[in-house]
């Protein structure tokens, strides 16, 4: 066990952990926070995507050490005043099924904006391809990052 | 639109609902006693298990299927919402859990909305029609010169209102009314719009709780180390190792495996990796996917029953002029749900409480009957929401699972499965064959048509047969028939069920006939169709919004199926091309649905899309294999998803229709892989008849 402190959500915490624990069980097991999805457990499926220093990053096998001093940014911490542009992009284009690939989706598609505010189809496509939807929302998060596109640049 | 919230205690509503047993015999879920009610509460109103109005304007739901994603969770909320005229700004949903006043809560066969559709009706019908006559009461006013619209009920001949609310403690004593008048459905103000999910904003903030999410304090988590090979039984174990990792607080021996009882869920999972287990070969230790392909091939030479016999197909073939003959097979297929599954159970206070992310709530209970022996008013299962199901959670193995973990402990347990425990420990779409053929005569009429199936079936043939001998076609000589298999691989309902083979197999083979006849797929279709009118619907409107017929860019080209399952009809055109390096690219689908009165039509189009691209992972892709008693797969690196990139273009179509509502979660699937098929063949002229192909 070691202490471990990061930025969480624009705050400072400090943990006594295992620092080979996975991120995506500190954050569920033993910060409360379970908007980051535990789903295939290897990197593959983008469900556990939360944002260190502002990069998408798969948190089921990243050792909670590796983040020490960094900015990481959940689900839950996304929005500072109400949702992001991009959860209400979600939200109006209706784009959830049942919903749990979508925390990793959303954070995704915040990463690639931050970087490139106007993307096409085809970079969506290459930013977006390793995200997994089970439910086949895909056609709806690609109207919805348009649309955050949108909102963000006006 | 408002943001759900589970206000009520889940507890409360169980007794609400609990005197309502005996309305049960009158065939629908009655709440009888209103005094009962108006004594529990002056705060509230509630005629029936469905509803419950506040005095404060709050209308509460109760959902009594389960939520994976096909937004049940807000269309059967609207029918309800409809007849009772209710503010749909004060609606609240609960998640019903298991009792017997809702009847069967098995959330399959798209079987929702087309079975609660009438039950919900007239529960909101009797709340409006006795907060009506308890504001024409109290304002001493005849009741037909009352009205209800959005929560509020007017006098007509004066400027008197009063909100549902304010009705509450006088409605609560009326007698709840057997027989109700339901709206016009050309009067209906919510049903029919495209409303926005109830639950949609809790999907996006990271608030919504899946069973993967579910807590309770002292809460302990559990991995399984799961049976390696059908038929294996466990010969050895050292868990010293394991029991040193911190955190983990017990191993014990359950049917499925050995459990890893933790603090967490590292400690639990770091606990699995040091068992030391030996397992007996067991009966299947050679078991593999090649040899029984070659089983189920050979099987389709005996024939155990003939499900269609009309005519004579021999005669028939004899004096065809073009004959069809093909052979099909699809392999097995797993769910692979987003979440895996996962079930918590706690023995406490001399009773089993389960919270279950669960499409049957039913089959869970009974499991945990089996495993306790306990009481039936000794287990208590509740309802949590679920990351997908697709057939997958209407099993109840991973709540037995729970049960038989929490045996061991004082505190809740949750089970959690890892990706790959779950894709090797499924119950699968079955694989199968199929021999399929037909002939046409001189004139191009399709004279025969013949189908045996090969496949497991677990002792019901329709986990293979479904939807074969409901294509429609108007053919004079048809013989349907199977032979089923017995294999250890288990087997269960997979979104859409038999008709993922069947449909592939009619559709496929109805265009191989075309073409070898020189008939266009889809003018062949209407004329073996022309006594079905909603078949025939679908089938036109996909054909005219895809420009069926007019020409495509170069290197393009489409195909068409159409498959009606579980009340439902869908016609699909699938458009593609192919790459220089001869991959094909799926380009546009448009499909055309018909659901009868439709809901919520982005509920409906949101679970086309949803279908389509599940259906295309499967044809391109989908293939559970056995190698040596177990499945191979593990994760989704070799059971691949669908990516962005390879999603076309999905355009839903839906049939203006004033039929009886049913469903849309399954439908969808069947008729897209034939219609993609018979796109490639249109290219490339290459039949292709086993699935996946890519």
């Amino acid at each position: 066990m070691e202490k471990v402190t990061f930025t969480l959500n624009h705050k400072r915490v400090t943990l006594e952990t295992d620092p080979e624990t996975p991120l995506l069980w500190v954050l569920r097991d033993e910060l409360g926070l379970t908007g980051t999805k535990y789903s295939c457990g290897m990197g593959i499926c983008g469900s556990c995507t939360v944002l260190i220093d502002g990069n998408a990053r798969r948190s089921c096998r990243l050792p909670v050490k590796s983040v020490i001093d960094k900015e990481v940014v959940t689900i839950e911490g996304l929005g500072v005043d109400g949702l992001h542009a991009v959860q209400n992009a979600w939200v109006e284009e209706e784009v959830p099924q049942c919903g749990y690939c979508q925390s990793g989706q959303i954070l995704n598609a915040v990463a690639l904006l931050e970087k490139n505010p106007d993307p096409s189809d085809a970079e969506i496509d290459r930013a977006m391809d390793g995200v997994l939807c089970r439910c086949g929302t895909y056609q709806r998060i690609k109207k919805a990052i348009h649309k955050a596109a949108e909102e963000v640049r006006s | 639109m408002t943001s759900q919230s589970n206000t009520l205690n889940r507890r409360d509503f169980i007794k609400l609902s609990t005197g309502s047993t005996a309305a049960l015999v009158l065939g629908l879920s009655w709440s009888c006693d209103g005094n009962r009610v108006a004594k529990a509460s002056n705060a509230t109103f509630s005629p029936n298990a469905y509803l419950e109005i506040g005095s404060d304007d709050t209308v509460r739901i109760v959902m009594p299927r389960s939520e994976m994603g096909q937004k049940i969770y807000t269309s059967l909320p609207m029918i309800l919402a409809e007849e009772l005229e209710a503010d749909w700004t004060k609606v609240k949903v609960i998640q019903g859990d298991l009792n017997e006043v809702f009847g069967s809560q098995s959330t399959g066969g798209s079987a929702s909305i087309r079975t609660q559709y009438d039950i919900l009706r007239k529960a909101g019908a009797t709340a409006k029609t006795m907060l009506i006559q308890a504001a024409a009461a109290s304002w001493q006013v005849p009741v037909e010169k009352c009205y209800a619209s959005e929560g509020v009920v007017y006098h007509k001949d004066s400027k008197r209102k009063s909100a549902y609310g304010k009705l509450v403690g006088q409605a609560a004593k009326l007698p709840v009314p057997t027989e109700v008048t339901l709206k016009d459905p050309r009067k209906f103000k919510i049903i029919g719009k495209a409303y926005k999910s109830l639950d949609g904003r809790s999907k996006v903030d990271g608030s919504l709780k899946y069973g993967y999410d579910f807590h309770l304090p002292g809460m302990l988590t559990a991995v399984i180390s799961r049976i390696p090979r059908y038929g294996s039984e466990l010969e050895g174990m050292d868990d010293s190792a394991a029991l040193t990792v911190p955190g983990v607080l017990k191993v014990v021996k359950v049917s499925s495996g050995v459990a890893v009882i933790a603090k967490n869920s590292y400690a639990a999972l770091e606990g699995r990796k040091k068992l030391e287990l030996t397992w007996s070969p067991g009966p299947h230790a050679s078991l593999n996917s090649s040899q029984i392909s070659a089983d189920l091939n050979q099987a389709l030479d005996r024939t155990d029953a003939i499900i269609r016999d009309d005519g004579d197909v021999e005669q028939a073939r004899r004096s065809a002029t073009k004959t069809v003959d093909l052979t099909f097979e699809v392999p097995y297929l797993d769910h692979a749900p987003q979440e895996p599954n996962n079930c918590t159970a706690h023995f406490h206070d001399g009773i089993c409480e389960i919270w279950a992310p669960s499409q049957n709530p039913g089959n869970g209970f009974n499991a945990a009957k089996r495993i306790t022996g306990l009481n039936d008013h000794e287990i208590i299962i509740h309802t949590l929401r679920m990351g997908g199901g697709f057939g997958r959670r209407l099993q109840a193995d991973y709540v037995a699972d729970a049960v038989e973990v929490a045996q061991h402990s004082d505190s809740p347990v949750k089970v959690i499965r890892t990706r790959d425990e779950d894709i090797k420990n499924g119950f699968y779409r079955p694989a199968s064959v199929h021999r399929a053929s037909a002939g046409v005569d001189q004139n191009g009429a399709v004279t025969f048509w013949q189908h045996q199936i090969s496949g497991p079936a677990a002792g019901w043939h329709g986990m293979i047969t479904g939807g074969a001998t409901e294509h429609a076609y108007a053919i004079p000589n048809q013989k349907i028939s199977y032979s089923m298999s017995d294999l250890p691989v288990p087997i269960g309902a997979w979104r859409s069920v038999a008709n993922t083979q069947t449909a592939f197999v009619n559709e496929c083979l109805l265009d191989e006939i075309a073409i070898k006849s020189d008939q266009d797929p889809v003018e062949l279709r209407r004329r073996l169709l022309k006594d079905h009118p909603r078949r025939l619907g679908v089938l036109n409107l996909a054909a005219e919004k895809a420009n069926w017929g007019k020409k495509l860019p170069d290197g393009h080209a489409a195909g068409v199926a159409v498959h009606k399952s579980f009340q439902s009809y869908v016609a699909i055109v699938a458009e593609v091309s192919q790459e220089k390096s001869g991959k094909i690219r799926v380009e546009k689908i448009t499909a055309a649905i018909d659901v009868g009165t439709v809901i919520n039509p982005d509920g409906v189009r949101s679970q086309v899309e949803g279908g389509v691209i599940m259906a295309l992972t499967a044809a391109l892709y989908g293939e559970i294999t056995i190698e040596k008693g177990a499945v191979k797969q593990s994760n989704f690196h070799n059971y691949p998803l669908l990516k962005f990139s390879e999603t076309p273009v999905i355009e839903t179509h839906i049939v203006k229709s004033m039929e009886k509502p049913t469903g849309a979660g399954e439908p969808p699937v069947p008729p897209t892989p034939p219609a993609l098929l018979n796109a490639i063949c249109a290219l490339t002229g290459e039949r292709i008849t086993r699935l996946p192909f890519s």
